[in-house]
């Protein structure tokens, strides 16, 4: 069986036992991907020469000793993370020939660590969207069957991991934008407390919400891959001072005694009875392994997503601001004057998803609906974190479905949009709150995976870490593979 | 000007803080650098960097803030000001809005009648600067220039409490001196690192409600405040008399044409959408910071102008002079330091003709060409009457003209005064035996010609002589 | 779990010239098409968050930001090489070191 089978863990194994060198793995993987990434588009860039140039170094690393935590480690990046002479487009027109003359701290820190790049994955333009129909690179297909999203923002890096092109990638999350692609993919997704991340070089959607995390098969993984992204950065002023655990030290300790939260909101109408089903079994495992469950109320949990469909484009509009196509990105033939420079480059250069919420953020601001919408919003975001601090005096983690339903079919959702906002309606709340979160694989739907969703406090990635590697103990569910790709 | 009305002044400054890095990037700040050499991709916006606020602008502002007796906040947060221009790089210029880091200060002016006005200062908040648009050479485009964008300001907000151009001319001063005192900011007008905007109306003398403003830009030297303002409220009067309206819009100042004109482009109705800047979160100024901030407060103007008046007897016009800016006043105490010369003496000379070779010579007090010792030099040697006022004169032009000290050019030019009774008795002979008729008037009654035969002595003795003893002598023999 | 319900009574559509304002607010040059959309789309989002009124926040301190922190401080150093022609590589117009825009009249 080739490799590509195996989790970053395996493989991080099989590499120091010199089973297989990092250059034989990239070369596997590189195949891989571009045998197969046609029927999925996962991927915008594939940066094979340079995967191979990291690989040889990072074999010469290790047989010298000194290869880092992620040595000769293959993963993706998503292509919102900026990467030095590389091109970096954010699933848009606007950056289509975008050449970062830096890297994110994320890229930094993960390349310190020795990881291989194989290259940049595909998303919703500028990570506004649910299912990658909003890339300007059209949209990502869901290994488990090519009819549906693989989610979104992050679609492209779950795909690609779902479809073992790489067995870790990284991905971010502004409302769900990791979990409920991982759910939809039947992979994990951890989208740490916010700050715990650097967000220097991860080009900005919502700056109070947006968190940088992972993708991958296993949970282990995603406390071997967080560890080595995580940390304090001088350079991003949301970024805390507080030393990393060690992840992958914590995930032996069993659950027992660990008091679950489960908000009865969660499980009412518009949750799908077949996903609430699996989700209640993955709960009622955690239950037989020692766990207790305790009912939690989030009173205001209800207005998360109006809340989010504010606080975010608001702070959009003034982040996509500086693509004006002046010092970079798509700049409009012929302007007849400085206006005209601006109103078609940003016209041209943004696909309608885009558009839209920068219009809502600059109408939420403006004078006149600034109380109404933008400081009500922040008053309501303020009720909301208010909730969860209360809950997470009882509780531990907060459990619960990632998603309403398992994938749904490609342009079932893009002509509404209020019906596409409505899929993160689980995940919102973590972001609002800045809490830890992930989604765990916990059985398929029709053919087609769901997600445990895991909500934690703050800073306590450890615990949400535990929770789902004890139940990867326990089950296989992410050990399925899409029959297409196995 | 028709004093039916009263005219309605506030003045915002902006002055760029001297420190080393930008606000918020560790870009250099230095002035005249090629363009955009000095603009890191955190100036230029570019995708995914961020801003790391420099603890040296929080310190200058709380410096500000203790010296004009303002609330400095414990807790201030920067905004987000939406609006494109070519010059502002993100789209939004960070700035504070709701939660300024200065409130409430005030500070005393004098007013045209010399009385002492106190002016209200709004507040003061934390800014970064714009870059720059070129708009020759480049062949029907604008050339962007983003070396500035990043540089940190501090806009001071004065309350509308001025009421002539004169006196807004005397409150820019004294900020202009405060921040250069302060050592916060260079001041310097020409490279723009201090800029003022004038809002002016007129109002019926008598009248409680504010006439409708217009706000004055591109003010860049007093000079221009002081036209600008004046053009401006002649402009509003003539046209309030006339049956017009005043507009509130913003109007620029050309110097050429001494006008004011509307700025059309400026009109469109502004919506600037300030939100909490999120990469940002709020600047917190504990108790121990201020007050680590109020011991490295330097003598303001107002304190050293009194040290001086109390201390050495200066006439205040004087010492006023000398405190107008730190480096002069330092200069004037270190003359003081290094020589027993009477602070008055010194204060003259330092007034007199040390400012006037400096300004001949377009040079600051800091690159002049004689040091304060050397000044102290020349004093001693007038106090110790080597050589007279007169004579001092001479020796200064050629210690500035690079000759040496004081006691290096009278030594070279043989300058010493004469003092030997005998040597003055025998001119002043001389002269008496030259002018009987002056002498015949004299003991008629005309004192008044004791200063035709001092002259003739002192011109005899190439000013020499020692004019007190000439007098007495000349007294003496004329009875 | 549904967002609660929408009051149609209160609904705040916008019409097609509140969005050529704020199109105009964010410089984007929408075409025929995309107006008629945005205005159907707006109107639907604008209508969704209205929804927020319902909520009872009084008193209720706004929330920024989800780290309860104060902001960190940098000395006071200059750390960053300028790369300026690297960076320009990026930008379509430039000339003598400058970025260029039409020219702009003040």
């Amino acid at each position: 069986m080739g490799k590509y089978t195996q989790t970053l863990t395996e493989l991080k194994a099989g590499l120091e036992q010199a089973d297989f060198t990092s250059v034989e793995l990239t070369e596997e993987l590189l195949a891989r991907i571009s045998a197969h990434d046609k029927k999925l588009n996962a991927m915008i860039t594939v940066t094979a020469d340079e995967a191979l140039a990291a690989a040889a170094q990072a074999d010469i690393d290790r047989s010298g000793g000194k290869g880092g935590a992620m040595c000769g480690l293959p993963i993706i990046h998503k292509d919102i993370f900026c990467t030095r002479d590389i091109r970096t487009t954010c699933g848009s027109r606007m950056l289509e020939n975008f050449i970062s003359p830096y890297d994110a701290t994320v890229v930094e820190n993960l390349a310190k660590a020795g990881a291989v790049v194989l290259g940049k994955s595909n998303m919703d333009e500028f990570a506004m969207g649910s299912s990658n129909e909003t890339s300007f690179f059209g949209p990502v297909h869901n290994p488990w069957d090519l009819d549906c999203s693989p989610g979104g923002s992050s679609g492209g890096s779950s795909a690609a991991v779902a479809a073992r092109f790489a067995p870790a990638a990284t991905a971010t999350d502004t409302g769900g934008s990791i979990r409920q692609p991982a759910a939809l993919t039947g992979t994990i997704g951890f989208k740490p407390t916010y700050g715990r991340v650097s967000r220097y070089g991860m080009i900005a959607f919502a700056s109070s919400l947006d968190q940088a995390g992972v993708i991958t098969r296993s949970a282990e993984d995603a406390a071997l891959m967080l560890g080595a992204m995580a940390g304090f950065d001088e350079r991003d002023s949301t970024s805390i001072d507080e030393p990393v655990p060690d992840y992958v030290a914590g995930l032996g300790q069993s659950v027992e005694g660990l008091r679950l939260g489960i908000v009865r909101q969660h499980f009412d109408e518009g949750l799908d009875a077949e996903t609430g089903a699996r989700v209640k079994n993955a709960i009622a495992t955690l239950e037989s392994m020692g766990a207790s469950t305790v009912e939690v109320d989030l009173p205001n949990i209800d207005m998360s997503v109006p809340t989010y469909y504010v606080v975010a484009p608001a702070e959009c509009s003034s982040n996509l601001s500086r693509f004006d196509g002046v010092r970079f990105g798509h700049r409009a033939e012929n302007a007849e004057d400085l206006l005209d420079l601006y109103c078609r480059s940003r016209g041209e250069g943004f696909g309608d998803e885009v558009k839209r919420r920068i219009m809502t953020g600059a109408y939420v601001l403006s004078a006149g609906y600034y109380d109404a919408y933008y400081l009500k919003a922040q008053q309501v975001r303020q009720l909301i974190a208010d909730d969860f601090r209360k809950a997470f005096a009882d509780v531990d983690v907060i459990v619960g479905p990632t998603t309403p339903s398992a994938a749904f079919k490609l342009g079932d959702k893009v002509d509404d949009p209020i019906t596409m906002y409505l899929n993160d309606i689980y995940t919102i709340g973590a972001n609002l709150a800045g809490l830890p979160a992930m989604s765990v694989p916990c059985g398929l739907v029709g053919g087609l995976p769901v997600g445990l969703h895991l909500v934690g406090g703050h800073f306590d990635e450890g615990t949400l870490l535990r929770v789902a590697h004890q139940y990867q103990l326990k089950t296989d569910f992410h050990q399925a593979c899409p029959e297409d790709f196995k | 000007m028709s004093s039916a009305w009263e005219v309605v002044i506030g003045l915002e400054v902006h002055t760029q803080l001297a420190t080393s890095s930008k606000i918020f990037s560790g870009a250099a700040t230095a002035y005249g650098a090629e363009a955009n050499t000095q603009a890191c991709l955190v100036d230029l916006g570019y995708p995914g960097v961020l801003p790391v606020l420099n603890k040296e602008v929080v310190r200058m502002a709380a410096m500000f803030g203790l010296a004009v007796n303002a609330t400095v906040a414990q807790r201030s947060v920067f905004a987000r000001k939406n609006y494109f221009y070519p010059d502002l790089p993100k789209g939004y210029q960070i700035s504070q809005y709701e939660l300024p880091i200065v409130e409430h200060g005030e500070m005393n002016i004098t007013d045209e009648d010399g009385n002492e006005k106190r002016i209200g200062i709004t507040r003061a908040h934390l800014e970064e600067d714009a870059g720059k648009s070129v708009h020759e050479g480049f062949d029907g485009s604008s050339g962007i220039d983003l070396n500035r964008a990043g540089t940190p300001l501090l806009e001071i907000v004065s309350e509308p409490d001025m009421r002539s151009a004169k006196e807004a001319v005397a409150y820019l001063r004294k900020i202009h001196t405060i921040v250069r005192y302060l050592g916060i900011s260079d001041g310097n007008m020409q490279e723009g690192s201090f800029r003022c905007d004038a809002n002016v109306s007129v109002r019926p003398r008598g009248q409680q409600e504010l006439g409708t403003r217009a706000e004055l830009k591109n003010l860049n030297s007093f000079r221009f405040i002081e036209k600008a303002i004046n053009f401006e409220v002649e402009r509003q009067i003539d046209l309030i008399e006339d049956g017009g309206e005043v507009l509130q819009e913003t109007r620029l100042y050309d110097s050429d044409k001494d006008e004011t004109r509307s700025m059309r482009s400026k009109e469109e109705a502004n919506d600037y959408r300030y939100f909490p800047d999120p990469d940002l979160l709020p600047v917190e100024i504990s108790d121990e910071f201020i007050n680590a901030v109020r011991e490295t407060l330097p003598e303001l103007p107002d304190a050293k102008l009194e040290r001086f008046v109390r201390d050495f007897n200066l006439k205040p016009e004087d010492a006023s002079i000398l405190t107008s800016s730190r480096a002069l006043a330092d200069y004037y105490e270190a003359v003081l330091a290094a020589a027993a010369a009477k602070p008055q003496l010194a204060a003259n000379w330092v007034i007199g003709d040390l400012s006037g070779a400096l300004n001949r010579d377009g040079l600051d007090i800091s690159s002049s060409k004689i040091s304060a010792a050397g000044l102290a030099g020349l004093l001693g040697r007038i106090e110790d009457n080597t050589i007279s006022g007169k004579i001092a004169k001479q020796v200064f032009e050629a210690m500035w003209d690079g000759a040496g000290s004081a006691d290096d050019v009278i030594e070279a030019k043989g300058l010493q005064q004469i003092t030997d009774s005998s040597a003055i008795e025998a001119v002043v002979d001389k002269v008496i035996d030259a002018n009987p008729g002056q002498v015949a008037d004299y003991k008629a009654g005309k004192d008044k010609l004791i200063g035709f035969f001092v002259g003739q002595v002192m011109k005899e003795t190439q000013g020499q002589a020692n004019p007190g003893q000439v007098n007495k002598i000349l007294k003496d023999k004329l009875g | 779990m549904r967002p609660r319900e929408f009051r149609p009574e209160q609904l705040v559509s916008l019409d097609k010239q509140q969005v050529q304002h704020i199109a105009m607010l964010a410089r984007l040059k929408l075409t025929d098409d995309e107006y008629a959309e945005s205005v159907a789309k707006l109107s639907k989002i604008v209508d969704f968050v209205d929804q927020l009124s319902q909520a009872d926040t009084d008193g209720v301190v706004p929330m920024a930001h989800p780290l309860d922190a104060a902001q960190r401080l940098r000395l006071d150093a200059v750390t960053e090489d300028v790369e300026r022609d690297r960076y320009q590589q990026n930008a379509e117009a430039v000339s003598d070191g400058h970025y260029l825009v039409p020219k702009v009249i003040e």
